[in-house]
């Protein structure tokens, strides 16, 4: 005992040792040691973020290099500071104030002294920069507008924070990523990546060379320039149109899916999320909850669609032959749901399929959808077969474009009623209101545009995209390339169109014609309801409006939902047409059109829930 | 005289662990003292080259210490003892105060400090005493004397202060015991120190309940067995409580706040594991920093000069105590297991080297030697790896210090001086 006592304890020792030395070194060893090393400086070198051009080659947003000139004001030498201001182009005095109030903040950190040098002053500056020792210059780039538009479409730029950090490792305090739109949306592309210098240092902070002679430095990889489906002067012009209005226009290039304008009304001037005023401009808008400037309304806004659901209805009603062109159904100035009359503005008479559209006959699609419906033994196989086809035109559900945000909208379906009104306790004339594009169902403008370009396309549709080239080399992704196509026969669709063009010809549209341009397009005057302190209040109708053109060759799809506009020629309708029009001539002849969609605002109409007193709704005068 | 048939007898073996050591250490000391402005391996001014000098003032002393009679250790030993006695009583008066420690002589040309010697001498006067034909251990007063010879050296340098150093001294018990000092002093020690322990990490109320139950336990089971005595189990419960109240009277009022957060930190007192990661960086801001360096080195090392930690600095006291997390960062695994298996190596060899001795001084001086070696080896890879508190002791052979290789060197050689010779003595 007494001789094995301390070797036993030796060799006790050195296995404690040993194990604990494992432990350290070969269990808790993480690899990953250049970025924990406090000994290890990364020092980042940012690339330039990629440009964002439209459709036509036109500059929508750049870059703004910006100089400011920084100080470390432990490290300043003594210096001729009349010389120095003299480059700097700022007064002795407030160079000195400058100086002082950075050695406030803190004499070890950097602090900007001149913010956001000329071009010019900088590129004098920077030769002579060496010779002040604790002044250099930090590069920076703000994101350039070049247009005052499509805001919510581009999406704007900020600082990483907490959760990005934890989500994404590639980015570091202080870095900036994409919050909305494209920015979001192609974050990766126009980002580009980062360039790395290690740097050696004691524990004083103090640089002692680099890493392994610069072995694992990096150069930055610039940022990728897109081109985007935008047309700069339609989206331009269609934000002109939209002022003073609330809702969203979405223009489509039928042929290809691609979104030609996006508008959203209000917006806001893009500049207005960059720079030293971004905070407090984003504050402001986005405490606006009810004008909502930031809630991009164009992909958003679930809104009844109003009648342009009856041409759905109308080649649903074709495809399941529940009804011929030809069939025609009276119009008792409305029609009945059991014993309770539902009103029509049509003029009443009989209608078939053509005038049914044009003039936007409630009861004619009252008709028509209970003819589906009785198609079939139980209600639920007709709500399947409905269901089935409607979804197929993009409704009810998310659509796959390309940005960041969205929403479903809703086709019901019999599980929807069957919560509603207990199992199978609900037939067609519960539902009959989904006939006209009222009741439960739901759709976004870009949904709406989508399903126009579907019947522009006879029977197919391309999923709306909004990159058109990286690099200048177009998009590939078969997501957006090959065509989606509805469950309704392409000649079931002449008839319809038909109608729709004579909604421009003679229908409820014929205000709105532009000449020299065949335009097929439906209205839709949507009913909505809000509460307003707990009681349930009808506003002014929404003004909806879907339209393609030329309709032999169609170029563009669009949909317009102008909230509280009243019936759908008046402020939808012109807008349609107008926007059409400078699509497709490139420059607009309907001026009385124009300078009324200019002037008028909806202001008053958006202040009536808000004014506490009796309104009227759905007043006639302009 | 001795001459040649010295380095032929000399075991080699421990030569060879020697020389490793010594040469892994200036080797480590050169990587994390070394500046861009002065590479020179040579140059007097940097630490690395005085302690080039120092490795070659031991090969001096080496030659000296094989060359002298066997006789003369043993013949002096009370001498030598009575001498460093002396210088540390001198250097309450004429002593160099560095880095708050007054531990040391200035003699122009390099700083001596005593407390390396009196290891030495220490480990020579005890072998001394207790090989001395009229001393018996199973006696109580020499007992007394021989853990006499012990104290006065550590109380002499815990003023200083260097609480460290004076532990070393206490490792030399282990030579007693070798000869004969009952067993049970050591179980009693451990019960001290386990209690010492338990106290500060569970405080006094929790030990005594947790002692009465472990006792209550051992009653209802022994019972059946044989009459279990009473009263020596409930004084054993009283001198426990008596301790453990003694103790957080020490911590409290008789330890410094440096020393409270040192033990703090051991025993990991602090629950919250944000604070403590806090006081990890600041209060044990060494440890942490060393164990960092040690744990980036990973298996294989980032490579000799390669070390980014070390490079900059941020492990203090790195080229002396903190030596050992040079090697771990700049050698990984390999390099750190190898010092590890070198020192346990070494030891069991002198171990060996021990039993074998006929002549019993000689033993008990191998003795000496091993205890030395074993407690700084113990002690100072502990702390710099994060198991043991800070205690600021050298890693021999290895860590920058001038005074501290040179009577490494002394001590290790006399006592291979001593077992070159064994063969002549049973003659």
């Amino acid at each position: 005992m007494k001789k094995i006592l301390l070797s036993s304890l030796i060799i006790l020792i050195g296995i404690t040792f040993l194990g604990r030395l494992s432990y350290l070194q070969i269990f808790s060893f993480s690899p990953d040691q250049v970025k924990e090393d406090p000994a290890i400086k990364a020092i980042y070198d940012y690339p330039e973020r990629g440009y964002i051009y439209d459709r036509n080659g036109k500059l929508l947003v750049g870059n703004d290099p910006a100089y400011d000139v920084m100080v470390i004001p432990r490290e300043v030498k003594p210096l001729d500071t009349l010389e120095f201001c003299g480059l700097l182009n700022i007064e002795k005095e407030k160079f000195i104030k400058s100086l002082k109030k950075a050695r406030v903040y803190s004499p070890r950190l950097p602090s900007v002294l001149v913010h956001q040098l000329s071009k010019e002053d900088y590129a004098r500056l920077q030769e002579k920069m060496r010779k002040y020792t604790g002044f250099y210059i930090q590069k920076r780039s703000l994101r350039y507008y070049d247009t005052n538009s499509g805001a919510n479409v581009l999406g704007y730029i900020s600082e990483v924070n907490e959760s990005d950090l934890a989500k994404n490792e590639d980015y570091i305090q202080g870095e900036l990523t994409g919050r909305t739109g494209v920015e979001k949306q192609y974050e990766e592309i126009l980002r580009g990546r980062k360039g790395v210098q290690y740097i050696q240092k004691d524990r004083f902070n103090r640089d002692i060379g680099a890493y392994k002679e610069g072995a694992l430095d990096t150069l930055p990889l610039q940022g990728k320039q897109i081109s985007i489906t935008i047309d700069k002067v339609l989206q331009e012009y269609g934000e002109r149109l939209m002022v003073g209005k609330r809702g969203g226009i979405v223009a489509l290039e039928p042929s290809t899916g691609e979104i030609l304008s996006m508008i959203s009304g209000p917006t806001y001037n893009p500049a207005l999320l960059v720079g030293r005023q971004r905070s407090k401009n984003y504050t402001k808008l986005y405490n606006d909850t009810i004008a909502n400037p930031t809630w991009d309304r164009s992909i958003l806004a679930q809104q009844p669609p109003g009648s342009p659901f009856k041409t759905l209805n109308a080649l649903i009603a074709l495809q399941e032959e529940v009804i011929k062109p030809n069939t025609t159904i009276r119009c008792y100035n409305g029609f009945y749901v059991g014993t309770s009359k539902k009103g029509c503005h049509c003029g009443g008479g009989l209608r078939n399929m053509n005038s049914g559209i044009y003039k936007s006959c409630n009861a004619y699609f009252a008709g028509t959808f209970r003819k589906i419906y009785d198609k079939f033994d139980t209600t639920d196989e007709g709500m399947d077969v409905w269901e089935k086809h409607m979804k197929s035109f993009g409704l009810g559900d998310y659509l796959g474009y390309d940005l960041p945000f969205g929403q479903k909208g809703r086709i019901p379906s019999k599980e929807y009623y069957d919560k509603w009104y207990e199992d199978n306790r609900w037939s067609s004339s519960y539902i009959i209101s989904n006939a006209i594009g009222q009741g439960e169902v739901l759709a976004t403008p870009v949904q709406l545009a989508n399903m126009t370009a579907a019947i522009a396309n006879r029977g197919h549709y391309y999923t709306p995209h909004i990159l058109k080239k990286i690099e200048g080399e177009d998009i590939s992704n078969p997501k957006f390339t090959e065509p989606k196509h509805t469950t309704i026969d392409r000649k079931h669709f002449e008839p319809v169109i038909q109608g729709m063009a004579d909604v421009y010809r003679k229908g409820t549209a014929r205000w709105v014609q532009i000449p020299g341009i065949e335009v097929a397009g439906k209205t839709g005057t949507a009913e909505n309801f809000i509460k307003i302190n707990g009681v349930r209040t009808q506003l002014t109708d929404h003004s909806v409006f879907v339209a393609f053109a030329p309709v032999n060759n169609p170029q563009i799809a669009i949909a317009v939902y102008i909230e509280n506009g009243y019936y759908g020629s008046r402020y939808a309708g012109h807008i349609a047409s107008l926007m059409i029009e400078k699509y497709i001539k490139g420059e607009v002849t309907l001026k009385n059109l124009e300078k009324k969609m200019l002037e008028k605002t909806l202001e008053h109409e958006y202040a009536k829930p808000y004014s506490g007193e009796e309104f009227k709704i759905n007043e006639y005068g302009w | 005289m001795a001459g040649n048939s010295v380095l032929k007898r000399v075991d080699w073996l421990s030569v060879l662990f020697y020389i490793a050591l010594v040469f892994i250490g200036w080797l480590n000391i050169y990587s994390s003292t070394v500046t861009e402005a002065e590479p020179s391996i040579f140059n007097f001014s940097t630490l690395h080259g005085k302690q080039l000098f120092f490795v070659g003032a031991s090969l001096i002393a080496i030659m000296l210490v094989l060359a002298l009679e066997v006789n003369f250790y043993e013949r002096f030993s009370s001498l030598f003892y009575l001498l460093s006695i002396v210088l540390l009583l001198g250097l309450f008066v004429f002593g160099k105060t560095i880095a708050g420690a007054t531990s040391w002589y200035d003699l122009g040309f390099f700083n001596l400090q005593p407390s390396e010697l009196a290891k030495v001498t220490t480990a020579l006067a005890l072998a001394k005493y207790l090989s001395d034909i009229q001393t018996d251990i199973k006696r109580r007063k020499d007992q007394l004397y021989a853990l006499l010879i012990l104290f006065i050296p550590a109380i002499l340098i815990i003023p200083q202060p260097d609480p460290g150093s004076a532990l070393v001294f206490f490792a030399l018990i282990f030579v007693i015991f070798r000869e004969g000092l009952p067993l049970y002093y050591l179980s009693i020690l451990l019960l001290l120190i386990l209690i010492f322990v338990a106290t500060l990490k569970f405080g006094t109320l929790w030990l005594c309940i947790g002692l009465a139950l472990l006792t209550t336990i051992f009653f209802l089971v022994k019972r059946k067995t044989f009459k279990v005595p009473i009263a020596p189990f409930v004084s054993v419960l009283v001198i426990t409580v008596l301790f453990s109240l003694s103790v957080n009277f020490v911590f409290n009022n008789v330890f410094e706040q440096r020393h409270r957060d040192r033990f703090g930190l051991w025993l990991r007192l602090e629950k919250d594991p944000k604070k403590l990661e806090q006081i990890r960086k600041t209060i044990g801001y060494n440890t942490y920093q060393s164990e960092k360096a040690i744990e980036s080195g990973g298996f294989f090392g980032k490579g000799f000069l390669e070390g980014t930690r070390t490079k900059g600095d941020f492990v203090p006291e790195q080229h002396s105590d903190y030596i050992f997390s040079t090697i771990g960062e700049e050698w990984g695994f390999i390099g750190t297991s190898a010092v590890v298996l070198l020192f346990t190596f070494l030891l069991l060899r002198l171990v060996h080297l021990a039993e074998r001795q006929k002549n019993p001084f000689s033993r008990m001086y191998g003795y000496g030697v091993i205890s030395v070696l074993f407690i700084h080896f113990f002690i100072n890879i502990g702390m710099v790896i994060g198991i043991l508190p800070t205690i600021g002791i050298p890693l021999p052979y290895m860590s920058y210090g001038g005074s501290g290789l040179l009577f490494f060197t002394i001590l290790l050689f006399i006592f291979l001086r001593l077992d070159a010779n064994r063969l002549k003595e049973g003659a």
